[in-house]
Order: C-alpha cells, then sequence, then structure tokens
C-alpha cells in the first residue's frame, strides 16, 4: 500500500491555521497599516536597519519564515480544497499549482532570510 | 453550475469564508516580496515601505485585515468539530467554550505582539 502524504499537508495546514488565527490580523494591521501611516505605531518601526537587525537575528529569521511557511501552505491547502466548488477539478495540475506556489513562496523567503547573514 | 452558490446566502457566506485563504496567501506574498527587497540593500527595502505606504497598499491591508478577522472566526468555530473530544469532570467540554477560549488565546497573542512592536521602538 502507498503511503499516504495527505497528514503532512493537513499538519502544515492546522499550524498555519492556528498561527494565522492567532497573529494574522494584527500582523497585517502592524506591517500594512500602523507603521505605513505612522500611527498608532512609529513610522521608523520597520526602517532598514532595525529590520536588518531583526530579521538578521534568529529569533526574528525564524519568526518571518514560520509566518510566511506556515501562511502560504495554509491557504494552498484551502484554495485547492475550494477549486472544487468553483468547477476546478482536484487533479494533479490543481495539486502542482497550489503545493507549487507555496513552495516557491517558501523557497524564495528562505533563501532570501538566509542570504542577509546571521 | 458557474454561479451556484450565489443562490443562497448560506453558500456566499460560505464562499466568502473560503476566499479567505486567498488573503492569507496575498498576505504571504507581501512579507516574501519584503524579505527579498531586504536581502537587496537599504535602497530596495526604502522602496518596499514607500509601496507599504501608497493609499492603494493601505486599502489592500484593511481588505487583507478584514479577511484576517473573518478567517479567524471561521477556524475557531470549526476548531470544536476538528479538536478530539475533551472531557473534563465527566463532562465533555461544549463548542462554544472551545470557539471562546480560541478568541480569547487570539486576543491575547495580538494584544502582547502589538505591546511588543510598540515596545521595541527604542
Amino acid at each position: 500500500m502507498k503511503r499516504s502524504n495527505a497528514p503532512i499537508f493537513w499538519l502544515l495546514f492546522g499550524a498555519g491555521g492556528m498561527l494565522s488565527a492567532l497573529l494574522g490580523a494584527m500582523l497585517v494591521f502592524i506591517t500594512g497599516i500602523a507603521v505605513p501611516l505612522g500611527w498608532p505605531l512609529h513610522g521608523e518601526l520597520m526602517s532598514y536597519p532595525r529590520m536588518l537587525g531583526f530579521a538578521q537575528h534568529w529569533l526574528g529569521k525564524g519568526f518571518v519564515f514560520v509566518v510566511i511557511m506556515l501562511f502560504a501552505w495554509h491557504a494552498a491547502h484551502r484554495i485547492l480544497c475550494s477549486l472544487h466548488d468553483i468547477g476546478i477539478h482536484k487533479g494533479p495540475a490543481a495539486k502542482a499549482a497550489c503545493y507549487g506556489a507555496a513552495v516557491v513562496v517558501t523557497a524564495v523567503a528562505g533563501a532570501n532570510l538566509f542570504r542577509l547573514g546571521f | 453550475m458557474q454561479g451556484w452558490w450565489r443562490r443562497d446566502p448560506f453558500f456566499v457566506r460560505y464562499m466568502v469564508r473560503e476566499a479567505t485563504a486567498v488573503a492569507v496567501l496575498v498576505y504571504a506574498v507581501v512579507l516574501t516580496v519584503g524579505a527579498v527587497r531586504l536581502a537587496q540593500g537599504e535602497a530596495a527595502w526604502n522602496g518596499w515601505l514607500a509601496a507599504l505606504r501608497s493609499p492603494g497598499s493601505v486599502l489592500l491591508h484593511v481588505v487583507l485585515l478584514v479577511a484576517m478577522v473573518v478567517h479567524a472566526k471561521s477556524w475557531f468555530e470549526i476548531m470544536p468539530k476538528t479538536m478530539p473530544m475533551i472531557v473534563i469532570g465527566g463532562r465533555r467540554l461544549s463548542a462554544t467554550t472551545i470557539t471562546r477560549s480560541g478568541w480569547a488565546a487570539a486576543v491575547i497573542a495580538s494584544i502582547a505582539l502589538f505591546a511588543w512592536a510598540a515596545w521595541w521602538r527604542a
């Protein structure tokens, strides 16, 4: 019997769902609204030296990577399951497109975070 | 069968809920672009920050924020159905308790994250 790879995707989906439910809204608010508008947080919060330091620290680097990776895998899995509802068969092509997108996002984020050094 | 879900408000709500997954993906891509720009140096990073300050980007993030809240709401609502049963003192933990605990955890985590961001300005 062929071993199923479903549990791996389920684990990534579940972890991403929980992390985005807990922190997603506040992360979007901080990086996309509060800091760009300079209110209620300081506009310099995401200045180059600060974010470089954040992303070079193993904890900051790890946090950013885990957020990007889990969000991408959670979304990919859920979008794949929804394709059926808009009349697209959940075949090998749909799977490749959804999980492929998650692989690309994970790889690009990982490579660039790694490139920043420690 | 195109547009079948528009026939019933229940299905419309279902599709809106499913669409929030797209917002999660969009935000992951936004952060990934940020990581790429940061690795390219200070000028590239400042360009990304300027892009984030544009009205279009702020509007996009307002939409993403609403979607994230809807996403969290649906996540905590299905949690009692996806979690293993918890029995405390011979009684099964109710679905409402599980959903409310999820919300409480999200509020605490969000306040902690915001407090950290506000404190980190030094």
